[in-house]
């Protein structure tokens, strides 16, 4: 597909003048080859090709390795690394003092689907406008390979033995609280992620990312759901996703007709989706959780975009929150008068 | 009864109740008629932790001296549950009274007992009320029996309903025509025997009523607070609920039409407080208000504040603890939990307020605060303060402009960078105060950013695992709170001429300790008294201990917290500061106080 991109100044130049270089963070501490490397990597993609300001995006994390790579990505912006499974509400806090700024919280599936999945579950009830991204291996790494909530049944782990539950699935969880973004990827596909991220950062609400990112390390097995290679020999994507935005022209001339299907995001840019084997909406919900319970009780890694409601009301909407940033409001404005004590402790029995 | 017999505007009335049956309308009714008669009064709400049906009991004492803390006897009771009636006789002073409805059977009554019999059902009959509504409003027989019985003006009692109901006649004719009636049956059908009376004075001149979690709120309010989250647990929710009752008044842009504020009601504490930490790290006034409970889930989080340095006010509204406890009870049993909160080294920041008033003053106070130093500040108040009505001054207007503390935009980092050779860091000590400068999220300027965690970092705010860097940076941090100390509210305390025993007390247990000097005063025994209002311990607190050669740490918990933390403090006056502890759910009393006092003398 073609789309029509204003030429850049310079060609390593995107339109708020910045290079790719000024997106990129520390150099990671992660092990060679873990996939969140590779999510990292397509963060600093999406946003340099997004032309967001790195002064206007602020990163939150919790525990866990996939916490630890905000450091990798962004160096210049604001992030905060809180408590484990405890990103979600720290985060909220966050938002609320400059509604301008773009949010990532990039969690684990030890994280999120455990000891967060209650902070989880009700940041995306909330729809607080921010990404969130969960590295979904199906292991704790930082504590050296344990079962993660995510881990299907069955699964071996050289210390544990066999896992005997089943697992947790992320995107049907945002799904049934009520998300207005549920997607799913592989970290092998960076094309995918990068652009459902670059929809994800349209997106006026919460947009989670359940995002299959192999454990080299611990968890890499070669039949096992988390793994690179069964994710390169069963990725099963829903469709072609691309992303294009706003006031950026959509030619479709490459697309014969009714080949794809085209969903407008709250500020006017639109996520064009070419159809592969079957016809998906992502905007019906009840086949999105169809698809999910096919997807779990078959083992298939089911990719794409699952779900989007673009016009639902963020919290921000919901708080009557002004577009300026609560965090510049002057003190006149924030301590009232000394007339309305006097008032108030006359009204007062 | 001759006139000098009288016993006037110094007595307490029990108002004994199931809950869930309105009684406390009726009751609030006749503390804010007194109230406005110029009588000082107090009122003690002891309720159980349940919605309907079990026993309940309103104390409401008169002090025409103006004593505001609890007394241990009734001298009037109102009794409308029969269930506990035998257990409050014996509460009931010599020669007090009993209202009771008249279709109670009360036996073997002791004899010095005056009762009155009320005809609650005939007079709810006559005055044709709802049949929905009768259980409710037949507690306005007794209020209208007793203002006949004491002499309180109707004109007030209409007042009271007329605040209560804000306004809205039809509630307020419906209650207020039963206390009519009620009061011109008592005039026509009772013949007065008892000594207790009421009598117009100017004991509540320049003085509000509210209680302490609406009046932290409003503190709040003119603190600048810009964000809330909270979950309900009592004795706290009214202090969230106050704001989000307040704050539209206040705080919606008259330009904009927006809110300049969010009260989030979180899932859990777990999540409030870490959207309270997420909010002051970005800059905002920021607040969550719990009790016991839930300070114990927030423990983790408030660890991190304190190493990330992030300002955030949090109010314990104590209750009476460990575990449940006593959910509808009070206590001051938090305050070495607070001291310690959390795992690791650390120091906290503890506001102890001592009045409603001061309940206003620390809610803007705190914001100032945590924001100077960059650290979490607990205000600890309790049920008492909280949950009940209390007379007090009217709230003081702030004296201070709102400090912010070390801020910098983008201005201010581009001055700091040009003086500093073109480096700041997050962390670096560059006024030698302990306390560094932070930049806040939205922040334009391209060296503003920085990474917050509650790993060990640098003074620049990257990760670090060095021993040296480690200590440093930690000893730094203490000594933030070296510089806390005249940010500090002092300690207050109160001299006689040549006491030598030295009280010291804190929050909720001044009232007591107050009525309780005049006691001992009374028989000879002078006191000192210091109120500490703030941790860590100012100057004010080592000279006082200095002072005495014997003192008493009067608190309502079982293991004498502030005499604990007074001992780590001080050891060297360990010997002479006696823990003086007491905790049964119930605020403190003047005579308890008293008798500790006088105990110590003996044995010292």
């Amino acid at each position: 597909m073609t789309t029509q991109v204003a030429p850049s100044a310079s060609l390593n130049l995107n339109k708020v003048g910045l290079s790719r270089n000024d997106y990129k963070g520390a150099p990671s501490t992660l092990c060679q080859g873990c996939g969140h490397n590779g999510i990292a990597a397509q963060i600093v993609a999406a946003c340099f090709e997004m032309n967001l300001v790195p002064e206007k995006v602020v990163k939150f994390s919790g525990i866990g390795c996939s916490s630890k790579s905000p450091t990798y990505f962004l160096g210049r912006s604001f992030s905060f690394n809180g408590l484990h499974g405890r990103m979600p509400s720290l985060a909220l806090g966050g938002m609320f003092a400059d509604r301008t700024l773009k949010g990532f919280g990039v969690s684990g599936d030890g994280d999120t689907a455990s000891i967060g999945i209650g902070q989880f579950k009700h940041l995306v009830r909330r729809n607080l406008p921010m990404v969130y991204i969960v590295e979904n291996n199906g292991v704790y790494g930082l504590t050296k390979g344990q079962f993660s909530a995510t881990a299907e049944r069955g699964l071996m782990l050289k210390k544990q033995g066999t896992n005997p539950y089943l697992p947790v699935d992320i995107a049907m969880e945002a799904l049934i609280s009520n998300a207005t973004y549920v997607a799913r990827s592989f970290a092998g596909d960076p094309k995918q992620v990068k652009e459902l991220l670059k929809a994800a950062i349209a997106h006026n609400g919460i947009a989670v990312l359940d995002i299959i990112s192999p454990c080299v390390t611990f968890h890499n097995h070669e039949n096992s759901f988390h793994s690179y290679s069964f994710g390169k020999q069963h990725e099963e994507p829903l469709h072609e996703i691309s992303f294009v935005p706003a006031r950026d022209e959509i030619t479709v001339d490459d697309f014969e007709e009714g080949t794809t299907r085209e969903v407008e995001l709250h500020d006017g840019s639109h996520v064009i989706l070419k159809k592969l084997e079957k016809e998906y909406d992502p905007r019906d919900r009840w086949q999105a959780l169809r698809m999910l319970e096919e997807a779990q009780v078959n083992n298939w890694l089911i990719t794409g975009l699952i779900y989007v409601s673009p016009e639902t009301p963020s919290m921000f909407d919901i708080y009557n929150i002004p577009e300026t940033p609560l965090n510049r409001t002057p003190d006149s404005k924030l301590r009232p008068s000394r007339e309305s004590l006097d008032a108030l402790n006359d009204k007062m029995f | 009864m001759s006139e000098k017999n009288f016993i006037e505007n110094d007595f307490c009335i029990t108002f004994s109740t199931v809950n869930g049956s309105g009684s406390a309308t009726a009751n609030t009714t006749i503390m804010r008629a007194l109230f406005k008669m110029g009588i000082p009064v107090s009122g003690k709400n002891i309720f159980p932790s349940n919605i309907q049906g079990l026993p309940t009991w309103f104390s409401l004492r008169l002090s025409k001296d103006g004593y505001l803390a609890r007394v241990e006897k009734d001298d009037i009771v109102v009794s409308m549950n029969p269930a506990t009636l035998s257990k409050e006789i014996e509460y009931i002073t010599n020669g007090g009274v009993l209202l009771v409805p008249d279709d109670y059977a009360v036996h073997d009554i002791r004899p010095d007992i005056i009762v009155y019999p009320m005809p609650i059902k005939k007079l709810i009959k006559d005055a044709e009320v709802a049949p929905g509504l009768r259980d409710y409003i037949s507690n306005m027989v007794y209020v209208g029996i007793l203002s006949q019985l004491l002499g309180i003006d109707l004109d007030l009692v209409y007042k009271a309903l007329d605040f209560h109901f804000k306004g809205k006649l039809k509630a307020i004719d419906q209650n207020f025509n039963v206390v009519k009636s009620a009061f011109e049956w008592a005039q026509h059908n009772i013949e007065k025997r008892d000594p207790y009376t009421v009598k117009k004075m100017n004991g509540t001149d320049g003085c509000i009523m509210s209680d302490g979690n609406a009046a932290a709120a409003l503190g709040s309010i003119y603190g600048g607070v810009q964000f809330s989250a909270w979950y309900p647990i009592t004795p706290a929710t009214s202090l969230a609920e106050s704001l989000i009752e307040y704050l539209p008044e206040f705080r919606i842009d008259p330009d904009t039409g927006k809110d300049t504020y969010a009260v989030v009601q979180s899932e859990d504490e777990l999540a409030a407080i870490g959207m309270a930490i997420g909010a002051g790290w970005g800059g905002l006034r920021s607040m969550t208000s719990t009790s016991g409970p839930g300070l114990s889930l927030m423990s983790e989080y408030i660890g991190l504040a304190y190493y990330a340095e992030v300002p955030v006010v949090i109010w314990d509204v104590q209750r009476v603890g460990p575990s449940t406890g006593m959910p509808t009870r009070t206590a001051q049993g938090d305050l070495t939990m607070v001291n310690f909160i959390s795992h690791g080294d650390k120091n906290m920041i503890i506001l102890i307020p001592g009045s409603i008033n001061e309940c206003f003053e620390f809610g803007w106070r705190a914001f100032d605060i945590a924001e100077r130093l960059q650290t979490p500040v607990i205000v600890l108040s309790d049920l008492d303060f909280g949950m009940n009505q209390w007379m007090t001054k009217k709230f003081i207007y702030p004296d201070q402009p709102m400090d912010r503390g070390k801020v910098l935009w983008e201005v201010d980092l581009e001055k700091m960078l040009k003086k500093h050779s073109g480096e700041w860091g997050r962390y670096r000590d560059i006024d030698g105060d302990g306390i560094p400068y932070r930049t806040l999220p939205g922040n334009m300027h391209p060296k503003s950013g920085y990474f917050t965690r509650g790993t060990s970092h640098t003074e620049d705010a990257g990760y670090t695992e060095d021993p040296v860097i480690w200590e440093t940076l930690f000893a730094r941090i203490a000594k933030k709170f070296e510089t806390a100390k005249k940010y500090l509210p002092n300690a207050i305390a109160d001299y006689k001429q040549n006491a030598e025993i030295g009280i010291i007390s804190s929050g909720s247990a001044d009232p007591a300790v107050v009525e309780a000097r005049d006691l001992l005063a009374k028989q000879g025994v002078k006191t000192n008294y210091l109120r500490i209002r703030s941790i860590p311990f100012n100057d004010e607190v080592g000279d006082f201990i200095f002072k005495h050669k014997r003192l008493v740490v009067i608190e309502l918990n079982r293991d004498g917290q502030l005499h604990q933390l007074l001992t780590l403090s001080f050891p060297d006056a360990a010997a002479k500061m006696k823990k003086s502890a007491h905790m049964d759910g119930l605020p403190l009393t003047a005579r308890w106080v008293e008798k500790q006092i006088l105990e110590n003398e003996e044995n010292s």
